[in-house]
């Protein structure tokens, strides 16, 4: 089993925190919390810092830099709107990670889950085309959920029943779902009138929802913030996320237990296929109107980053979008006005994912964070 | 010629076009697993390989040069894959995949400017002289990296064999309990072939930009590095079986274009999915849950359960 210190540290903290609550040691719990927060905001600014030598290398200035990253993700209504709009999809995408990442697994096949979220969204919508549109926005969610779920659940059941590694698995799928979706995208499903940009027929704009109704909010970002809110309680307070917790703190302890573990395995790796296919089906209503090559865009990668950022806690998962979809949105202004390539936005986050992980090695380190008085 | 021998010989081709990125990616992979160490990160170190190879034989005019730029850049890599996961409570999968988001990120920022350009190939060894049929000579137009990594699977297995650092290799592999308790420094000796095997992914992205395909563009790997890693898990951890496994990965892959040849093109993307398809079912085939696999390093966290 691959070791994730985060469940790890999810299966110690029960005897820690009953020496915290006799009183020994009051602060702990407020320390802990600190470190948790201390620990990755250091590996932010050492990815800054590296990031900043690299452009220095380059002879661009790094000033120049952040301060095109803040203002085209946060610096105005317009910018900020524009980071939510890309942050609302990765919502959902990082919760395919982090679901199952809390029981030690490690599955990074998202992008496959959300072509054929998507795909299966605006499948199921044109048969329903003349219902009512609210009832074609619950089939597309559903049929979204439904084919997402089906496939990370394929690599959660080859992982518990046939001892398959879920992430080379998932990532296989993920190759096999894209290349599903181009051969139904160009075959079976193509609308004869698009031409140039092979895509299914359009649901229709009186049946789309680009924006939640009286405002200019993209209809992705209740859905995840309601979802990640959702995982959070499943995950920290049912005896569900207690059982996938020690299945990914110790399997074998797991299995003496009685737990059902291939059944954890499967149904968390189902929920988060899930986030990601619904992901897809809300991008096709919300943004494209049909399926096309655009919903392969990267949101399931970018959803791998965020939920290590998060720690794959649920509640962190949504500040740590809005850093990484500002990044992205900001993409654009940087490339316009200091002349760099597209890719400039994937250098720094491969620098933060790198420190990121890095920083991983600090926990439980530094002795101050650490239980004092208990015997140790 | 009819159209099943055309098909054959497009196979053949492709087999031995198509393989050669499966085979050197696999090499490397297999030695830093039998190290006791997975590096997902070979995906980005293939492909900033290529990028690398591109640009250097662009710019000198020697592609040779271009392959030892990529065999450079894909070691620096893995230097950082190996140094990194050297250090408590890393994950090595994890640390891959950051590996390989950010070594294709690197490629590409620097890559750009290399998208138009033709830069000079590496040449090839006409062994389709004998043969009239314009198909058959450019069959067999193989690459000298394809007989290049031949060699090194044969001298790979031959030192896990024979040697004395094949067997030190194996031991912190199989048990870094054993490997502690004779004195051996299990870290340097993973960091080593970390960066040997990812120096040998650097080699495989180089044939992609200076062999086949032959040009540099961003959807040039379509996730060789990845398979490569399930594909040796297939070969059970030896370096020969690598030879097979990447030919018939290779024949796989080549099955959509040479059915294409003959005006097959129903379901074109469909066999795009091929090599993906055989590489999990060959592990479903190859894996039986619950006993480790035949050959499998015993300190490797990617089988275990």
């Amino acid at each position: 089993m691959v070791a994730i210190s985060a469940a790890d540290r999810a299966a110690e903290e029960i005897p820690r925190s009953r020496e915290a609550a006799t009183g020994r040691d009051s602060t702990y719990p407020l320390r802990r919390a600190l470190e948790a927060l201390l620990v990755p905001l250091m590996a932010l600014a050492l990815a800054a810092g590296a990031f900043s030598l690299f452009l220095v290398f380059l002879g661009k200035s790094p000033a120049e830099f952040f301060v095109l990253v803040w203002r085209g993700a946060f610096g105005s209504a317009f910018s900020f709107q524009n980071t939510l709009q890309r942050a609302a999809p990765l919502l959902l995408t990082a919760l395919c990670m982090a679901v199952p990442a809390h029981l030690g697994l490690v599955v990074i096949g998202g992008e496959g889950a959300v072509v054929l979220g998507g795909l299966a969204g605006a499948a199921v919508a044109l048969p329903l085309l003349g219902a009512p549109t609210f009832v074609i926005w619950i089939a597309m969610a559903l049929a979204g959920f439904v084919v997402g779920g089906a496939w990370i659940g394929l690599a959660g059941w080859l992982r518990a029943k046939r001892g398959i590694n879920e992430t080379i698995s998932s990532l296989l799928l993920a190759y096999v779902a894209i290349a599903l979706f181009n051969h139904i995208v160009e075959g079976p499903l193509r609308d004869p009138l698009s031409l140039n940009k092979p895509s299914t027929a359009p649901i229709g704009d009186v049946n789309m929802l680009t924006s939640l109704p009286g405002t200019d909010l993209h209809p992705g970002l209740p859905v995840g913030i309601l979802a990640c809110i959702a995982f959070w309680v499943l995950i920290y307070r049912t005896s569900f996320g207690f059982g996938a917790r020690v299945t990914g703190g110790n399997i074998r302890a797991a299995q003496l237990q009685g737990l059902p573990v291939a059944r954890l395995i499967l149904i968390a790796c189902a929920l988060g296929g899930g986030c990601a296919g619904l992901a897809g089906a809300i991008d096709v209503v919300a943004v494209h109107g049909n399926a096309n090559a655009s919903l392969a865009a990267g949101y399931g990668y970018a959803g791998i980053l965020i939920a290590f950022l998060a720690r794959f806690n649920p509640l962190a998962i949504a500040p740590m979008t809005l850093l990484v979809g500002g990044i992205t949105a900001s993409g654009g202004l940087v490339q316009r006005r200091m002349n760099m390539p597209d890719a400039t936005v994937l250098v720094l986050q491969g620098m933060i994912f790198l420190s990121i992980l890095t920083s991983e090695t600090f926990y439980g380190r530094m002795k101050w964070f650490q239980p004092r008085g208990a015997v140790q | 010629m009819n159209g099943l021998s055309t098909v054959a010989v497009a196979l053949l081709a492709g087999a031995l076009r198509v393989s050669t990125p499966f085979l050197f990616v696999s090499i490397g992979e297999c030695l830093t697993e039998k190290a006791g160490r997975i590096n997902l990160g070979n995906e980005g170190a293939l492909v900033l390989g290529a990028m690398l190879a591109y640009a250097t034989s662009y710019e000198t005019g020697s592609p040779w040069l271009g392959v030892l730029a990529a065999m450079g850049g894909g070691m620096v890599l893995g230097g950082i894959h190996g140094a990194v996961c050297g250090l408590a409570k890393v994950n090595d999968i994890a640390m891959g995949i950051a590996i390989m988001l950010g070594g294709t990120g690197v490629a590409f920022f620097f890559g750009k400017p290399y998208v138009q350009p033709s830069a000079p190939l590496l040449p090839t060894i006409p062994l389709g002289f004998w043969s009239d049929a314009q198909q058959i000579r450019s069959a067999l137009d193989v690459s000298p990296l394809f007989f290049v990594g031949i060699a090194l699977a044969v001298a790979l297995a031959w030192i896990f064999r024979n040697t004395r650092a094949g067997l030190t290799v194996r031991i912190v592999g199989d048990s870094a309990d054993a490997a502690k308790a004779m004195g051996l420094r299990i870290e340097r000796i993973r960091f080593l072939t970390t960066v040997i095997g990812s120096g040998l992914a650097g080699i495989g992205g180089a044939f992609l930009s200076l062999c086949y395909p032959a040009s540099w563009n961003e959807g040039l790997s379509s996730g060789q590095g990845l398979v490569a890693v399930a594909l040796v898990v297939f070969a059970r951890w030896n370096p020969l079986n690598c030879i097979y496994a990447a030919l018939l990965f290779g024949a796989a892959g080549a099955l959509g274009p040479s059915l294409q040849t003959v005006g097959i093109s129903k379901g074109y993307y469909l066999f795009y999915a091929a090599p993906y398809v055989l590489t999990l079912v060959m592990m479903i085939l190859t894996v039986t849950p619950g006993r480790s696999l035949r050959g499998m390093p015993g300190e490797l966290s990617l089988m275990r359960s």
